[in-house]
């Protein structure tokens, strides 16, 4: 039975449908399982140790002492970025000075050459030695055994690093690594007021002296400080890859429901066609059961089928995911787990029972006498409640699937408030419509075509997404960075080279950029209430509190910074906070915030608020206080300004003579960034091809939705004598008004998503869009005339004796 | 004039030698038992089915020599249709199914004239009903009214009262032969009723596709 019924095409559908949905979800499913998996395995890599604490500020002697009476094994290391200088070129990287013991666990690998195969490497570096990573030895022409310059020290190139566990935590560490003795620090001359060093402990050891280490260690903890263990351990790769990975998720999603769709549409369909059938049946004795099992089981083994090819495509959809972001995990991913092919099997079945299930009962209910009477065919009251059933039993596979209720059940309501929304739309404009005489027959089929035209636009919403918006999107954030904006920060300079700098810079002719200055300092307490991390739910307002903020003063207000509440300085115990953060933390206009630096405490009250654009490269600070506040605390300069194509060897020079600068290439930051997030996008996308192919099905669904009825229209019409012209003619009317309806609705959808996307996800401003509204509303119409025509065709072509007996 | 198929890999013969002549005002009966090719003949004297041979002509027009939408025309003008399963547009009320064939030629005052006849045919009260909310009977009723508010020259019948009981038969029979009388329309009725057969000045029976002496 199931082989007859695939040759009349609707099954075709269903099958393609079901495959499509269960391919998504599976292939976001395995490669999420795969990540999870090398997380765990790797846990213990990534940290080097079994506990690690990590400090902005340098250990007291009451932790180190506890390390060394508690911690089995245990290694010390720093993390600062540096410049790197050898000859003539310099380049910035990313510098870990460790104890000869590291790590305690894992091991780092490193290869005597570039492109070399690599090998575990013994503890070390040796004191003037240093390993660099592969880009180092590009960016500075320094082969293994040549010499480079860090700071006020001079260092042999030891081996080139290949792997470094804390490293692969860190998709936006950008700087090429470099590893080196703790010893050789002090040499460098590098670790100063203003440097931005991390501190690191760590300990090895029995599972069982670790945990009474930290419950030691742990009431010691200082501000800045923090404890990381096997499981609390490296959250930032966690939240990088949940970011990712929430992406795809949403994506499989929307493939999910519009393959649901799409089920529902064919299901319709194909009862439709079997009514007669199954009223023959009832007069030939078959129980309402019985008919109700028959098709059931057929429509069991497809989704069998369909769900086994399913799974089989995503298994291969997910390889393509994880070579594409392959660079960014740096890692091995381990066997996926058969979880996912289960869920994907189960979403399969309840697309199946939830969207087309409704549609059979139909088939049960079909009474013999129809054999006789045609017209006569039950629509039993239960099917609406058949479908709501099936959205809720999808939904909560959705949120188990996300993983995460909010984002399951955002997709799911969303969804079904579109369709919705679609649907009322559609509904009223196609009756509004209705009213001119040519278009009368928009309300005759008013449900049918309705639907049609709702299932289109909801198809064609997301092929618009998919293609221009995106487009749009991806645009945008391109265009974020001004041309003519900074493209170099520098930073640590002391203030006794001001001068010197600002001669050197006058000297090569860089116009005179400004120098702002630098304090850093910790908040301690608003409004005489102490304050600590623990007061604040979010992360991003604990991660603030904990460290240090970058304070500046000045006279007058940067150019770049808008006041947006109260007024400027007038006073000495004043403050200007940014507002973002004044809203994350908190804090308001009068407030008085304590802040402690280099062990002295001043305190002042906010008399202002400021607006600023984080995007446009420019020197930009949370906290700027009068220069009375801060003057005399231990102060650092920074400065922003732009190196045109060909001034980069004076960049070198400036670097060559006072190595204790920083110097950021932003641009090439900047590069690297939007690299990494052209990885993300490519991985996304093939996601997106499955949306899109489930969009493609639905708009073919809707497309066939009348065509049965239609296609007996058309031939009484012509027994009646209308010419093919007019036959086509008022269909095509109908069809012309539908398209532009579901098209122009499709572009508000797109348009109001991408809006919303692009302000509240992605910070951008998004230029209205020429593209999409004129395609949308086009491609409406298109599809809809290539259907009328194409449907005509079929119609016209038949005798029409032939079409009304089949119907008889 | 005949009529062959083809089905599978061999062929079919629906209708052969079949000579005939009709004139105005006729009511002709075709009987005959099923698959003796009656609805066959039927759809090629309308020129909605093809003959494999011989020609058609309708109030001298050659049928077959025309192209489909010329075929059309002549049926606009000429011919109306009564069939056995009613073939009421279930998405149209009883006025709007009436209205069809004067829609199509593009009469301003079709709703005018589908009303009227509507009411001939005693379904003045039911005009905004939709076919499924009307009897077996009174959907043929708004049938026939379709069929006739043309005035067409040619009415075809095709087991007009198959699908009704034996009341509401009789009832649109009787209907259907008052209407044609008062147009003077030419009646070529397909039927397996003898009975009704008889009714008609007319029979011809067609036997396995031949017209029996």
């Amino acid at each position: 039975m199931l082989r007859r019924d695939w040759r009349a095409g609707e099954l075709r559908i269903l099958g393609a449908a079901l495959v499509i949905a269960v391919a998504a979800v599976t292939s976001v499913g395995f490669f999420a399982d795969r990540v999870a998996a090398a997380l765990v395995r790797d846990a213990h890599q990534l940290l080097g140790a079994d506990l690690v604490v990590v400090s902005d500020h340098p250990f007291g002697s009451d932790l180190r002492r506890l390390f060394e009476a508690r911690a089995p094994q245990r290694a010390e290391a720093l993390n600062f970025i540096s410049m790197a200088i050898a000859g003539d070129k310099s380049q910035l990287a990313g510098v870990k000075a460790v104890t000869e013991n590291y790590p305690l666990r894992g091991r780092l690998r490193i290869a005597p050459a570039p492109g070399a195969p690599d090998a575990a490497a013994p503890p070390g570096p040796p004191r003037g030695e240093v390993w660099i990573e592969e880009r180092l030895v590009a960016a500075l022409g320094t082969p293994v055994g040549a010499r480079l310059k860090l700071g006020s020290a001079e260092l042999t190139v030891g081996a080139v690093l290949t792997l470094e566990p804390e490293r692969g935590a860190n998709f936006f560490n950008l700087a090429p690594r470099l590893v080196m003795n703790a010893a050789d620090v002090p040499a460098t001359g590098l670790v100063q007021t203003g440097s931005r060093v991390s501190y690191y402990l760590y300990a090895a050891g029995p599972a069982d002296a670790i945990h009474v280490l930290e419950n030691e260690v742990r009431p010691r903890l200082e501000r800045g400080q923090r404890l990381d263990t096997l499981e609390s351990g490296r959250q930032e790769v966690r939240a990088s890859i949940e970011r990712a990975q929430r992406f795809l998720a949403l994506t499989a999603l929307l493939s999910a429901i519009l393959a649901g769709v799409a089920v529902a549409l064919a299901a319709r369909r194909f009862v439709e066609r079997h009514l007669d059938g199954c009223a023959v049946m009832r007069c030939l004795g078959a129980s309402q059961a019985r008919i109700l099992a028959l098709y059931m089981g057929e429509f069991l083994l497809l989704a069998l089928a369909a769900c086994a090819l399913g799974t089989a495509l995503g298994l291969a959809a997910q390889q393509a995911i994880a070579s594409a972001l392959g660079e960014l995990l740096r890692a091995e991913l381990p066997a996926p787990s058969l979880l996912p092919g289960v869920q994907g099997f189960l979403l399969g079945f309840v697309l199946l029972l939830g969207f087309a299930l409704p549609p059979l009962l139909r088939l049960k209910d079909v009474p013999a006498v129809r054999v006789i009477r045609r017209e006569a065919a039950a629509a039993p009251a239960g099917v609406l409640g058949a479908y709501a059933a099936g959205l809720v039993t999808l939904a909560a596979l959705l949120v188990w699937q996300a993983g995460d209720v909010k984002l399951g059940l955002y997709v799911a309501g969303g969804f079904a408030g579109a369709l919705l929304v679609f649907f009322a739309a559609a509904w009223a404009l196609l009756n509004g419509l209705g009213a001119l005489r040519r278009l009368r027959p928009l309300r005759r089929r008013a449900f049918s075509n309705t639907l049609q035209t709702a299932s289109l636009a909801l198809g064609l919403t997301a092929l618009l997404l998919l293609t221009f918006t995106r487009n749009d999107l991806v645009q945008a954030w391109r265009r974020s960075a001004p041309p003519d904006a900074p493209n170099r920060f520098l930073l640590g300079v002391q203030p006794e080279q001001l001068g010197q700098i600002k001669g050197f810079l006058e000297e090569k002719r860089f116009e005179a950029p400004t120098f702002y200055p630098m304090v850093r300092g910790r908040v301690t307490a608003k409004n005489g209430e102490p304050v600590s991390a623990a007061d604040y739910p979010e992360e991003r307002a604990r991660r603030l509190v904990e460290r240090e903020f970058n304070l500046s003063y000045m006279d007058a207000p940067p150019a770049h910074n808008v006041l947006s509440a109260g007024r400027w300085f007038r006073d000495a115990n004043e403050l200007s906070v940014e507002e973002g953060i004044a809203r994350t933390l908190g804090w308001r206009l009068g407030d008085e915030l304590a802040f402690a630096v280099a062990g002295e405490t001043f305190r002042a009250r906010i008399t202002s608020l400021r607006a600023l654009r984080w995007d446009s490269m420019r020197v930009n600070f949370f906290v700027i206080a009068p220069p009375g506040l801060l003057k005399g605390l231990p102060t650092s300069f920074i400065s922003a300004f732009r190196v045109a194509p060909g001034q980069e060897p004076v960049m070198n020079e400036l670097v060559a003579r006072f190595p204790n600068l920083t110097l950021v290439d932003v641009s090439a930051a900047l590069r690297q960034a939007r690299e990494v997030v052209d990885q993300l996008v490519n991985a996304v996308q093939l996601v997106f091809v499955f949306a899109l192919a489930a969009g493609v099905l639905v708009l073919y669904c809707a497309l066939l939705a009348t065509e049965d009825e239609r296609r007996r229209e058309a031939a009484l019409m012509r027994v009646y004598g209308a010419a093919r012209r007019q036959v086509a003619a008022s269909q095509g009317a109908e069809f012309l008004a539908m398209g532009l309806v579901a098209g122009a609705l499709a572009t508000l959808g797109a348009a109001l998503i991408g809006e919303l996307l692009a302000r509240r996800v992605f910070d951008l401003d998004l230029a209205p869009s020429l593209g999409l509204w004129l395609c949308g509303p086009l491609a409406g119409l298109a599809l809809l005339s290539l259907n009328a025509w194409l449907s005509s065709r079929s119609v016209l072509r038949a005798s029409p004796a032939l079409t009304l007996r089949d119907s008889v | 004039m005949g009529k062959t198929v083809r089905s599978g890999d061999s062929e079919l013969v629906i209708l052969r030698d079949i000579d005939l002549e009709i004139t105005r005002g006729e009511a002709l009966a075709v009987v005959g038992a099923s698959g003796s090719g009656k609805s066959t003949l039927l759809a090629i004297l309308a020129g909605l089915d093809t003959p494999s041979a011989g020609k058609v002509f309708l109030e001298g027009h050659d049928l077959f020599s025309l192209d489909e939408d010329g075929r059309a025309a002549l049926r606009a003008r000429l011919v109306g249709f009564v069939f056995q399963s009613f073939q009421l547009l279930p998405a149209r009320t009883a006025l709007e199914n009436a209205m069809l064939p004067l829609e199509l030629a593009g009469r301003a005052d079709a709703e005018a004239a589908a009303r009227a006849m509507l009411e001939r045919v005693g379904l003045g009260a039911r005009l905004r009903h939709y076919p499924k909310h009307l009897s077996g009977g009174e959907q043929q009723r708004v049938a026939l009214a379709r069929a006739f508010v043309m005035r067409p020259s040619l009415l075809l019948a095709d087991e007009p009262t198959g699908s009704l009981d034996a009341q509401s038969g009789a009832e649109v029979i009787e209907l259907l032969f008052d209407l044609n009388r008062e147009a003077g329309t030419t009646l070529v009725m397909v039927t397996h009723d003898d009975s009704l057969a008889a009714r008609c000045a007319r029979q011809i029976r067609l036997l396995a596709g031949r017209i029996a002496a």
